[in-house]
């Protein structure tokens, strides 16, 4: 997508999300990362188990506090923002899809319950029969029908577990859907179902995502751009063709180069790219450059020209 | 590595499991066997069977489930009718298991080093001064770093990534002649899980284990699987080397599971997905379980099973497809621009031969 003339709808800038600050066992989950999400993109976060997503995602959702740094949406500042008709708007506007479709969702409530609970919260429906017609919408919506609204989380295979989540987060008609592996737990013939499914609702709905996966498969065919993430820093973001065909940090090529292809040919072939480590260390200060046009390194001032170079080498057209 | 030699037979294995709501038709004649020294891989989606499947080869199965049918042969005997004695030796010491969490299969008490030698101990009389030096070897080989350090450390103190190698040093101790691997890298993020891989293809070619793996990720098939087994509601429904089902699948389910999986080279709007869910096992559809689902269905589908059609010495499927008097069908694009690559793969493959040939006879002249 052209992200010039589009909205931001999303500006982190400097985020830290530090644990047990000052404690012995002090967790730099998240340290100080920055990136904008384009009114009706998807933004997808890989990196690998611990680099911090998860820790993101709840940072912009306003579960956490963050240690420091600014988180922007709609151009307002979320961070310390009090409760009131902002914070009640800002509940609505943004909502999350959960990894586990099992545990998301309340055994002993109905679904047309667990559908309309953001109904009830906002007082969003005039009375019973707007209600249950709401509902009942939202179901035809995400593939189920109006027969499942009385019946319990239990009785529904994973996928159609996962549809019940997404019709929940829709309920409030969001802006933005944060979805933190909504799709890991599924089988894979069911994951491309609940993909296309938010595909489409992203284009009838003018959709704006944040998609956080390990399967960078999946991650690359939904989004439009991609930050890759490594203890808790950005180290690399791009349009995800920039980023998975022209990979410039050494890190994001070690983890594209683990990823199993369903192809046994490509596999005999393959080799895997050792990563060092050594880009990240302390010892030097690091912000995210702009190598090639929207496509962005963690570099140090004196490492520029190494990744100008390796730009230059891909093709790319070099700032 | 690979020979023919096959040293696991599953013939006809049918498994019921008793429920309040009836009697679920689990496995519905599923037959197949493992060769020395490859790695097949059954996949499926979930509930098909794969587990129960490799269950009941160790001798695992729930206490409500029934053997309705079939036999496996292991080294001459049926490991559906050996005594609690028998298969306990079956499992300590000629088939183990991996299972997909690696803290379900340790025992969180209980320092790893001991864990490690203590199928030696129990099942090979091993002292245990020897079964601790020979787990402090294994330790090495599974890669892990410190391993004189580590040795009496707990479970809890290591990483996913780590666990699943100790788990896997654990099941590999007795050089088990097969190795059941239920999912082993699912938990893991793909770093990690190229580690583990290539440590399991180190180590089958080591000590020459056949490896039973259990996966739903179709790339991890393709780097590890010597032959496939392709399971729906039950039932393998098509069978073949990696090549042949990567490249020349057959069974419209095949097409659908090849096809609903991003590459990295996807795009377009909407991903091929299969529609519908899996069939209820309580009550298995007439013929063909996979017609409801399948836009391929003809009208037999729905009336009788497919037996399978041979493709290849190698290479089977249950799908009418295959009878000489269906219609002509086209499968999906993906599968054709598949088709397209496996050909022209034989064809490299055949004039390399070719050229070889020649280049031998110039050198005998
Ligand atoms: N509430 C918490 N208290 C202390 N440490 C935490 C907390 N939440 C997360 N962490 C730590 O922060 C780091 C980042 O965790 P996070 O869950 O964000 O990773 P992730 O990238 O989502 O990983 P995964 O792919 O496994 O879900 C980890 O080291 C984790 O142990
Ligand atoms: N103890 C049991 N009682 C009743 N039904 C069972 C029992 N164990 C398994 N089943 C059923 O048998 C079928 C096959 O299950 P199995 O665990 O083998 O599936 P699977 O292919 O391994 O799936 P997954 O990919 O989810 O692990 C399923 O329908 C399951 O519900
Ligand atoms: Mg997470
Ligand atoms: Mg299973």
């Amino acid at each position: 997508m052209e992200t010039k003339n589009a909205k931001k709808v999303l500006e982190v800038s400097h985020l830290k999300q530090y644990f047990n600050v000052g404690k012995k066992d002090e967790v730099r989950a998240v340290d100080d990362i920055s990136f904008d999400i384009y009114e009706g993109e998807t933004f997808g976060l890989v990196g690998e188990s611990g680099s911090g997503k998860t820790t993101v995602g709840r940072a912009i959702i306003h579960l956490y506090t963050p240690t420091s740094g600014s988180i922007k949406f709609d151009g307002q500042e979320v961070i310390g923002m009090k409760r009131g008709p902002k914070m009640k708007q800002f509940r609505r506007d943004m909502q999350m899809i959960f990894q586990d479709p099992y545990a998301s969702l309340n055994p002993r409530m109905k679904v047309k319950d667990i559908v309309a609970e953001g109904i009830d919260i906002n007082h969003l429906a005039k009375n019973d029969e707007d209600r249950s017609k709401q509902v009942a919408d939202l179901l035809a919506t995400v593939g189920l029908n109006r027969d499942h609204a009385s019946r319990y989380p239990h009785e529904f295979s994973g996928g159609q577990r996962q549809r019940i989540g997404i019709a929940r987060a829709l309920a409030v008609q969001p802006k933005f859907i944060i979805a933190d592996e909504p799709i890991s737990a599924l089988d894979v013939s069911i994951q491309a179902q609940v993909v296309n499914l938010m595909k489409q609702l992203q284009r009838e709905r003018n959709l704006t995502y944040l998609f956080i996966a390990h399967d960078l498969s999946m991650v690359k065919y939904i989004s439009d751009r991609i930050g890759v993430l490594h203890y808790g820093r950005m180290l690399e973001v791009g349009s995800s063709d920039e980023v998975y065909n022209h990979p410039l940090h050494d890190y994001t090529r070690s983890l594209l180069s683990a990823v199993p292809v369903p192809d046994p040919e490509y596999e005999r072939t393959r080799t895997q790219i050792e990563y060092d480590p050594k880009y990240e260390d302390g010892s030097k200060d690091r912000e995210l450059v702009e190598i090639a046009p929207h496509h962005f390194v963690q570099a140090a001032q004196d490492e520029i020209p190494m990744y100008q170079e390796r730009a230059k080498k891909m093709g790319l057209e070099v700032l | 590595m690979e020979s023919n030699e096959s040293i696991l037979q599953v013939n006809h294995l049918k498994i019921n499991f008793n429920t309040y709501a009836g009697t679920v038709k689990a496995i519905r004649d599923v037959s197949f066997d493992l060769k020395k020294g490859e790695t097949l891989a059954i996949v499926g989606e979930s509930g098909s069977g794969k587990t129960v499947t490799t269950r009941s080869i160790m001798g695992l199965l729930a206490n409500n489930a029934v053997v309705a049918g079939g036999d496996i042969q292991f080294h001459g005997k049926d490991v559906l009718k050996m005594s609690q004695r028998e298969l306990e030796q079956l499992r300590g010491a000629e088939i183990a298991q991996i299972f997909q969490d690696p803290m379900t299969s340790l025992d969180p008490t209980m320092r790893i080093g001991r864990q490690i030698a203590e199928p030696l101990m129990v099942h090979k009389g091993v002292k245990k001064d020897k079964a601790m030096a020979q787990a402090l070897e294994m330790m090495k080989l599974v890669g892990i770093t410190d391993a004189e350090n580590r040795i009496n450390d707990y479970p809890h103190q290591f990483s996913g990534g780590m666990r699943q190698r100790i788990v896997i040093a654990i099941a590999l101790i007795n050089y088990p002649e097969i190795l059941i691997a239920d999912e082993p890298t699912t938990a893991l993020d793909v770093t990690i899980q190229a580690q583990i891989l290539d440590l399991m293809r180190e180590l089958q070619n080591k000590i020459s284990t056949s490896i039973i793996f259990i996966t739903h990720d179709l790339g991890v098939v393709a780097g590890m699987a010597d032959r496939v087994a392709v399971m729906y509601a039950g039932k393998i429904v098509e069978y073949g080397t990696v090549d042949e089902i990567f490249y020349n699948p057959k069974h419209p389910y095949t097409w659908g599971l090849l096809s609903s999986m991003p590459t990295l080279e996807t795009n377009g709007d909407e991903l091929p997905s299969i529609p519908g869910t899996p069939p209820d096992l309580l009550d298995p559809p007439k013929g063909d379980a996979f017609a409801p689902r399948n836009s391929y269905a003809l009208k037999i589908d729905t009336q009788r099973e497919p037996p399978f059609f041979k493709v290849s010495d190698t290479h089977y499927a249950a799908t009418w497809l295959l009878h000489p008097d269906a219609p002509k069908v086209t499968p999906p694009e993906q599968i054709i621009a598949r088709q397209a690559k496996f050909a022209k793969m034989q064809q490299q493959l055949t004039e390399e031969e070719r050229h070889h040939k020649v280049e031998e006879e110039e050198e005998q002249q």
